[in-house]
């Protein structure tokens, strides 16, 4: 069984600001981390590997620092870890990112044998498009399921997989065929420590760097800003509501005497929910 | 994986400036389509959203707005989905209906709407930015070569006529405008509630044209086994509540979500959570609000020890009215809220909770005499 996870490193979004004034991103300092939902996705290729055997291998894309990515994704237990770094592939949106990396994944297949499944994280912290997935997926032609909360079952014999797919409302239960992408959830499961064995292996193991022509990538028209359909105009910040909140202090009065306060203005700015909520009789 | 072009939030990136210059392929693309999304039979309330929203891009190009409409036979959905489509402004419907369209599969919808596109050439095609619409969608644009703006927050025509797609980056701490040039249609998900629903017009008939699923079952690799729907009771309905409690890290420990729920259930809301609580495992993940999570639009909210995070902003901004409760008086969120209380949210939310009580006690006991 052969299972290749895409991730991608991703600044932590959650340490990132905005310049007060010039509205641009403070990067400086921003710690880079494995997108959190990718590391779904890798944990479950482990267990995948651990129920049917075979190999996990890490594939990224990004500038050449995502190495430290790589290196993670060894340590927790990853057999091989490819980076696809190359210049003309900076400033790709998500239909050129996908055929860069569909492409690298035909070449992985050539190298090491085709995959059963590709695993991707549900979307990224820093882009939040949940675009790219489906777009590998349909270039190298694999079933698609998305939003996966749980692999059921594999029969390798049959080459036949049943997930459990999050929709609206409810939950799908799927039966498909080998090979496919699936895009995982997150809260589905944690991600494992690593052994000791793979942490040393990991300092010293070496990442292939692929360019676009290692990758086999000829069409260098369709990656990067020229491969890229969409283009970014303009960058803001959100616009700040011009009044801030009028902010009731509640250091000289009672709790209870200022719960009423707020309550009465509540119903003062919104007489209509006062009916309805007396009409309900829900209080 | 995602676009690296997040990772230069900069437009100086070489083509912001860059004119279109549109292929004689795409000349004759023309028109609006708002993908109708059906669950389950019914009509998901994002494609209204999407029709209202639809129907001034339209206008603004001049061209028809029309709705698309896939699905089982026999009208059990589609029928009234197509009502809705022309009661929300649509000129014309184009419906497909299968068999093969009884539950959502990526393949059959993929086809269905890649066939009508080709066949029709819109000019822009607009689907509702859920697990479905982002599937979908992620397939048809790829299909199309064609470029997509995920989870979209604002649309508008330019002067020129392209799309303008703005959506929140860097999970929400930056918005940016995003144009597909040279390739059509220009295709959009956005995000169930922020944009407002429209009123229903009285214009119940329209043109609609039909088109058949070329593709046959065995075709699809892909098989429903069953559908587990959430239980009704434990179900989250966030997205469309009038009223929403929701609590932040201010709360302090788990077992003092009692506070929110109290108040949620005496004036008849929902009650959520900011991001961390999340993490911590405190509440699951369909009541988390925010970027991650899910956009609210109620008239009332009610932001109880949430500091106001970015991430946290885009997804409430759309409240009528915002109330916060936090201890910080230069949390952020305090920038954004209507009404500010600077206090502890664990003794003021029983305060509140009384205080909604009494107010209302008067009808209860005319109920109690009676």
């Amino acid at each position: 069984m052969h299972i290749v996870v895409c991730i991608k490193q991703v600044p932590d979004s959650a340490q990132i600001r905005v310049h007060p004034v010039t509205n641009t991103i403070m990067r400086q300092g921003v710690p880079t981390i494995i997108n959190p939902y990718d590391l779904f996705a890798l944990e479950e290729a482990f267990k995948v590997r651990d129920c049917h055997g075979g190999k996990v291998t890490v594939l990224t894309m990004g500038p050449p620092m995502a190495e430290q990515a790589m290196r993670k994704a060894l340590t927790y237990g990853a057999d091989r870890a490819i980076l696809l770094t190359d210049r003309h592939f900076a400033g790709s949106d998500t239909l050129a990112t996908s055929f860069a990396i569909s492409q690298a994944i035909a070449k992985i297949g050539d190298s090491f044998g085709a995959p059963d499944i590709v695993f991707t994280g549900k979307q990224t912290i820093d882009g939040d498009t949940a675009q790219v997935g489906p777009g590998i997926a349909k270039r190298l032609d694999l079933q698609q399921l998305t939003y996966i909360t749980k692999i059921a079952s594999i029969d390798l014999h049959a080459r036949e997989i049943t997930v459990e797919r999050r929709s609206e409302g409810g939950t799908q239960m799927l039966r498909s065929k080998l090979p496919c992408l699936i895009t995982m959830l997150e809260g589905v499961n944690t991600i494992r420590r690593g052994s000791l064995d793979d942490a040393l292996r990991a300092a010293r193991f070496p990442i292939l760097k692929w360019s676009a022509a290692d990758a086999g990538i000829e069409e260098l028209a369709n990656c990067g800003l020229r491969g890229s359909p969409t283009v970014v105009k303009r960058v803001f910040a959100p616009t700040p509501r011009a009044q801030k909140a009028m902010q009731i202090d509640t250091t000289d009065k009672t709790v209870d005497h200022v719960a009423d306060e707020v309550v009465a203005s509540i119903f003062t700015n919104q007489p209509a929910l006062e009916v309805e909520l007396s009409s309900n009789g829900s209080a | 994986m995602e676009t690296q072009k997040s990772e230069t939030p900069s437009p100086a990136a070489g083509r912001a400036g860059m004119k279109k210059e549109l292929p004689n392929d795409f000349q004759d693309h023309r028109d609006v389509w708002v993908f109708i999304e059906l669950e389950r039979g019914q009509v998901h309330p994002v494609s209204v959203e999407l029709l209202g929203e639809g129907r001034k891009l339209a206008d603004k190009l001049g061209v028809q707005l029309a709705g698309v409409v896939v699905g089982p036979p026999d009208g059990v959905g589609t029928g009234p989905a197509i009502a809705d489509a022309f009661a929300y402004g649509a000129d014309l419907a184009y419906l497909i209906e299968s068999p093969l369209l009884a539950n959502y599969r990526n393949e059959p919808f993929t086809k269905a709407l890649t066939d009508l596109v080709i066949s029709h050439k819109p000019e822009i095609l607009l689907l509702g930015a859920t697990t479905l619409g982002r599937d979908l969608a992620g397939s048809v644009a790829t299909t199309l070569q064609t470029g997509l703006t995920a989870d979209c927050t604002e649309l508008d025509v330019d002067a020129d006529g392209s799309l303008a797609a703005t959506r929140p980056t860097f999970g929400g701490s930056l918005l940016c405008t995003i144009y597909t040039l040279n390739c059509r249609p220009q295709m959009a998900t956005v995000r169930p509630r922020v944009m407002s629903t429209p009123q229903r017009v009285a214009k119940p008939i329209g043109r609609v044209v039909r088109h058949d699923l070329t593709m046959v079952e065995e075709e699809i690799v892909t098989k429903v086994l069953g559908f587990l729907s959430d239980g009704q009771t434990e179900d989250a309905n966030l997205a469309y509540a009038d009223i929403v409690v929701a609590g932040g890290l201010g709360l302090g420990a788990a077992e003092n979500l009692q506070h929110l729920k109290d108040l949620a259930r005496t004036i008849g809301g929902e009650f959520g959570c900011s991001r961390p609580l999340v993490q911590k495992g405190w509440m699951p993940l369909d009541r988390q609000i925010g970027q991650t999570g899910k956009t609210i639009r109620p008239k009332l909210y009610v932001a109880a020890g949430i500091s106001g995070a970015v991430q946290h902003r885009v997804g409430v901004e759309g409240a009528d009215l915002i109330v916060a409760i936090n201890t910080d008086r230069n949390a952020p969120i305090f920038d954004f809220a209507h009404m500010g209380v600077v206090a502890d949210a664990i003794t003021f939310l029983p305060a509140l909770t009384e205080a909604f009580t009494k107010r209302m006690a008067p009808r209860d006991r005319m109920k109690l005499v009676n």
